[in-house]
């Protein structure tokens, strides 16, 4: 418990830390407003108490009364309660802005670390919970920073004055009313604890709730086909009825917050009116007007009291989403040391390599230090290569593999095998266990990532693209692709045809779950969005499985030009794709099994024979 | 509209009633109490006098308890009737979708149909309980606060007929401006959870083409469009606080002015005065929350619209009147049909098929994407409804049926493959809840699904995971066979189901499909020219129109259409994969 409230104090600093680091003017702004604001309040209300006694009283008296003093009291008042409005208008308006600021602060804080997390990252969460990241967890953080905590400052600013008029009262009496705030904050505890229990249980009940609606929907056609209609509604019920027992509870607790503390504030008033009575009859050490100053008083405080403990819930969901948003952001970037770089050459007269500036179509790489340039062919070797998603379960084991420049390498094997994983260690997307894997001779670990992925183009079986026109979704691998390029590409991919029927062309505003475009043809874009970027080695993951088999027929030729000249590595669950490749490997459970081409593999008899020949099931 | 959903509130009716009802007596008591206090002080304390002290003290103790216990009980009513009525109205909107057809749900798309179901939800709760109790409280302890300025002084009640209307005016003015540019805000929050969702499934397109800078512009453009936006739209409403205070402080000003003339004049006492000030603050309040209502109010209504809609929408297929409850046998016929998703003449996805099939049979279905194999095939269980012409099941045309009866004896595997979170066997009784064992057994056998369930170490108790994604692409599709025959349906449509299955397992399960149910009528949609080689005859779909329909043999002999498929697959190798 103490440990978790370490946590808290810790996540509230560094939450805290957001305005202090940004916003130090604006605070400084707030803050100042705020007691201003709150200082007018409390002499408005100080005033209002002399004003019978001081100036309307002795009126009364008079025959001829003068209002020039109550007129020029009246007038003072104004001011001081203009400075508060104006103080009232500032701290509104800024704290609208440092509230809106801080958001989009962690936003982007979030954002862009994400961006710099390792696949890994991504494996591990369920997409619907980084999603809530960005919708629920800072979400909490707006209720808090724009209401919670101006509030709670305002009411912290008040009590204080009030807590010093009523010290300088009576102390005895000042003690009951301490008394009776601790047992108030104790309640409070006790309800918003029991409050923000039940939160968090419906938080859980919603995400049931929203999950099972989200499966079921999406699988609406299948209960149809399957007439499961009453059996949908019987399991739904059961956790409809979870959820609505749990948001009753919560919100009961949260409703009868208020009710309760007010209440005990009027206890606390009548306990003080006698204490306070007894004290003035018995020791006459305290005057009647000042028990009445007395009583107002502990009004004014336990109201205040109420106040701040009305903000226990936004704060602890705020604790809440913020433990999230900042384990989020505390995960490891991905690690990127490699000091070799890629860069656009071109042969002089003497056929050396030497650096350009614009594309040229040749690369090479550089290397930083002693400023060499090696000329990229596409040399790929992985030497003894072990690897393992997590550290005791071996995926890969003693992969050895040589792909010359210009070649085309397949990988063929069940789901699971570890085709996949072989090219994404490629890229660096994983870091392998053991062994060495060698581009052009040079250890990839000491390549910068960003330019070991620039020369590896990837097309893969889940083509996302992204929201936009499909001219930007072609030009995504290269920014400075001309229109010319893109629908060359997009020809070679056999895109074009269908792309020309859309409503506006190349200029077709597509969404990223491509809800307007199938499967095949998305593929056929991510085709010639790889065609686009040009990249000397490509990595196809099955590039091609939703595409028909006619059509598949058709982009072939493109692909074989595509992949000309290029070294090429292919995952393809049809074999009649992987036919012509130079060298396929055929995997079983993380090792190479079989290794050769097409017509050596179909005499050796082997695994490969069998998937062949229809014998055993891929997937 | 409203009227509409307020259907849904049944049970809760008492738990909505009572709520403002404790309301209302919790509002009395807040307005005696402060009475009571100020008795306390004039009568008791000021004049010396204990027992009026102990005796006001314990009424008001009395007061105060009896108000905790309204308030308790109208916050515990309020939290009851609004997850109440969110509860039904989830139910309502659940079970409606039940009954939709397929072009419903497609009108609505599932996604949406997921957000009314939640966020639409959620906002009307919210607003329900904020109207059931603030909505009688803000109004309650305006008309309170007013009777007692009048009673007290009607003078000064001008005062607050001045300036509680320009305050309820400029503050709905506000609220009117601000609701849109928050409207606006939250359509850019979705265009923000897009993109993030976008990167999320796309993260390795997004390191491989190294664009990690450029998805951070694109993302830092859209986070400072919600920032401008929502600040543009937090500026207005801030003023509500400044603008109140305004109203407040010039009220007490003007009272404190004019009521010193009336206390000199004599007809107010200075006390009259306090407590008029004390309601001018309370007269004010309630103006502002009775703001808050109408802010949330319309920020719920086009989220009671959407749901509305949901409730509203007429499910376009339903069962007759008369409804036929058994299928005499397997045949099937396609009299001059045409079909539109739009049910338009100038859109149709099917045009004029007639074709007979006898029930037994054995056919195959081929042609490319978009020649509408699947919209065929969906008519025969009547997922939709024919824009022309008739489908006959049996010799009766499926618009006769009584549904359940028709698709328990159509059986159609879904080209999207479901299977739902639970376990093997749950997911495979969705055909026939009794089913025994013995019988869950054997049409495993048919769809060559035992071979591996029984490798699963828990067998038939395997936890499926949601999507099932914990099964290969070919066991999914072999279970989803399984559940199908399950039904002992007199047909059985296979839409592209055994895409991911093996030839060899796909020959093995056609091989039973003749021994084991060889009265079933099957149709067999596929990509695969070896999945329909041995089918008695193929019909050959060319965009919405039959191209064909013979057997293989006729068909690789004449047909064009095939003869290019067939070679596409054939010609080379073996066979494909």
């Amino acid at each position: 418990m103490s440990k978790r409230r370490k946590i808290d104090k810790h996540i509230l600093l560094r939450l805290l830390k957001y305005i202090t680091s940004n916003f130090k003017f604006e605070l400084c702004v707030i803050i100042i407003s705020i007691i201003v604001s709150s200082v007018c309040h409390v002499s408005g209300q100080l005033f209002l108490q002399k004003l019978i006694d001081d100036y309307i009283t002795p009126l009364l008296s008079t025959k001829n009364p003068v209002y020039t003093s109550l007129a020029k009291a009246i007038g003072f008042m104004a001011v001081i309660y203009l400075f508060g409005i104006i103080a009232t208008f500032l701290y509104t308006r800024v704290v609208a802005i440092v509230s809106q600021g801080v958001l989009k602060d962690i936003r982007n804080d979030m954002f862009e670390h994400m961006e710099t997390l390792p696949i890994k990252f991504f494996d591990e969460n369920s997409h619907g919970d980084i999603m809530s990241y960005y919708i629920n967890d800072t979400d909490t953080l707006r209720e808090m920073v724009s209401q919670s905590i101006p509030n709670a400052v305002n009411s912290f600013v008040i009590l204080v004055a009030v807590f010093v008029s009523m010290l300088s009262l009576n102390v005895y009496l000042t003690i009951v009313i301490i008394l009776g705030v601790l047992l108030m904050l104790r309640v409070a505890k006790m309800v918003g604890s029991k409050s923000s229990k039940y939160f968090v249980l419906r938080q859980k009940s919603v995400a049931k709730v929203n999950g099972y609606i989200e499966e079921m929907i999406d699988g609406e056609k299948v209960i149809k086909v399957f007439t499961h209609e009453e059996e949908a509604k019987k399991d739904f019920d059961k956790i409809n009825d979870e959820l609505f027992d749990n948001t009753t509870k919560a919100n009961t607790f949260a409703n009868i917050m208020m009710p309760i503390m007010g209440n005990i504030g009027y206890l606390l008033y009548v306990l003080i009116a006698i204490v306070g009575s007894f004290i003035a009859i018995k020791t006459d050490t305290l005057s009647v007007g000042a028990i009445a100053s007395f009583l107002l008083l502990t009004r004014n405080f336990t109201m205040q009291v109420n106040q701040i403990s009305q903000q226990y819930n936004s704060v602890a969901l705020a604790m809440a989403g913020s433990r999230r948003i900042f384990s989020l952001i505390d995960q490891k970037s991905e690690e990127n040391d490699g000091t070799i770089s890629l860069v656009y050459v071109r042969k002089n007269s003497n056929g050396e390599l030497v650096e350009s500036n614009t594309y040229t179509g040749l690369w090479a790489w550089k290397d930083n230090k002693n400023k060499t340039l090696t000329e990229l062919r596409g040399d790929v070797r992985l030497i003894d290569v072990d690897f393992g998603y997590e550290k005791d379960k071996q995926v890969l084991k003693n992969i050895n593999i040589y792909a010359k420049p210009g070649q085309k390498i397949a990988f063929v094997g069940a789901t699971g095998a570890g085709k996949t994983t072989i090219t994404n260690l490629i890229n660096r997307f994983y870091d392998i266990d053991a062994g060495t894997i060698l581009y052009d001779g040079i250890d990839i670990r000491k390549i910068n990532k960003n330019d070991l992925r620039k020369s590896l183009g990837m097309v893969l079986q889940e083509s996302n693209l992204f929201t936009g026109t499909i001219m930007d979704n072609l030009r995504y691998g290269r920014e400075n692709a001309t229109d010319d390029e893109c629908i060359e590409a997009a020809k070679l991919a056999n895109a074009d045809k269908f792309i020309r029927k859309l409503p506006n062309g190349y200029n077709t505003i597509i969404d990223g779950n491509g809800s307007n475009l199938s499967q095949g043809q998305r593929q056929l874009i991510a085709i010639a969005r790889c065609a686009v970027s040009n990249p000397p080695v490509m990595i196809l993951d099955e590039a091609t499985s939703s595409i028909d088999t006619r059509t598949e027929k058709i982009v072939q030729d493109g692909m074989d030009k595509l992949m000309e000249g290029r070294t090429v590595f292919v995952i393809a669950h049809r074999l009649s794709t992987v036919r012509n490749s130079q060298a396929i490997m055929v995997l079983e459970n993380g090792e190479i099994i079989e290794r050769g081409d097409h017509d050596k593999l179909i005499a050796e008899k082997g695994k490969y024979y069998q998937l062949y020949t229809g014998a055993f099931e891929l997937e | 509209m409203i009227k509409k959903i307020l259907k849904s509130v049944r049970e809760y009716k008492k738990a909505t009633i009572l709520t403002p009802f404790f309301v209302a007596l919790e509002v009395v008591l807040e307005v005696i109490i402060p009475i009571l206090m100020s008795v306390i002080i004039d009568d008791g304390i000021e004049k010396g006098n204990i027992n009026v002290v102990l005796m006001i003290g314990g009424i008001l103790v009395i007061a105060a308890i009896l108000s905790l216990i309204f308030g308790a009980l109208s916050g515990r009513y309020a939290a009851v009737a609004s997850s109440g009525f969110a509860k039904n109205l989830r139910h309502d909107m659940y079970y409606k979708i039940q009954d939709y057809s397929f072009s419903n749900i497609e009108k609505f798309s599932s996604s949406s149909l997921v957000t009314r179901l939640t966020t639409d939800v959620n906002n009307v709760q919210m607003a329900y309980q904020m109207v059931t109790r603030i909505a009688v409280r803000a109004p309650m302890m305006l008309l309170f606060s007013l009777l007692m300025v009048i009673t007290v002084s009607p003078k000064l009640a001008i005062i607050f007929a001045i300036v509680a209307p320009i305050l309820g005016f400029v503050l709905i003015y506000i609220a009117n401006r601000a609701h849109p540019l928050f409207e606006g805000v939250f359509r850019t929050y979705d265009e923000l959870n897009n993109g993030v969702q976008e990167n999320v499934r796309g993260i390795r397109v997004v390191k491989a083409y190294v664009q990690e800078e450029h998805e951070i512009k694109k993302f830092n453009k859209v986070s400072d469009k919600i920032y401008n936006d929502f600040l543009k739209a937090e500026k207005l409403v801030a003023l509500n606080n400044p603008i109140m205070r305004l109203c407040i402080y010039s009220s007490i000003l003007l009272v404190s002015w004019f009521g010193a003339h009336f206390v000199v004049n004599g007809v107010l006492t200075s006390g009259e005065l306090t407590s008029v000030i004390t309601y001018a603050a309370q007269i004010l309040n309630s103006l502002m929350m009775l703001s808050m209502v109408y802010v949330t109010c319309i920020i719920s209504l086009p989220s009671i619209e959407r749901i509305v809609e949901v409730l509203e929408e007429v499910p376009d297929i339903k069962n007759p009147k008369k409804a036929i409850d058994t299928v005499k046998d397997g045949s099937i016929v396609f009299d001059n049909v045409s079909f539109s998703y739009v049910n338009d003449a100038d859109k149709l996805s099917l045009k004029n098929i007639n074709l007979a099939i006898k029930s037994g049979e054995v056919i195959g279905i081929i042609g490319g994407i978009g020649s509408s194999k699947s919209t065929l095939v969906n008519l025969i269980p009547r997922l939709y409804d024919v824009f022309e012409g008739s489908v006959k099941v049996g010799g009766v045309d499926v618009r006769d049926y009584d549904i359940e009866t028709l698709r328990n004896s159509v059986s159609v595997v879904l080209q999207k493959n479901v299977l739902f979170s639970g376990t093997i066997l749950e997911n495979l009784r969705w055909g026939d809840k009794n089913a025994p064992i013995d019988e869950v057994r054997k049409v495993c056998d048919i769809a060559c699904c035992n071979e591996f369930i029984d490798k699963f170490p828990l067998g038939y108790d395997t936890y499926i995971d949601q999507g099932g994604t914990n099964v290969s692409g070919g066991q999914r599709q072999r279970l989803c066979i399984a559940r199908a025959l399950l039904k002992k349906p007199k047909i059985l449509i296979l839409d592209d189901s055994t895409s991911a299955v093996d030839t060899k397992t796909d020959a093995l399960i056609r091989k039973s499909f003749k021994e084991y149910i060889p009265e079933v009528t099957k149709i067999i949609i596929a990509q695969r020219i070896s999945s329909v080689e041995d089918c008695d005859r193929v019909i050959v779909l060319d965009n919405g129109e039959v191209d064909a329909f013979d057997t293989p043999k006729n068909l690789l002999k004449h047909n064009k259409i095939y003869q290019e498929v067939y070679n596409s697959q054939v010609k080379g190798s073996d066979s494909d994969e």
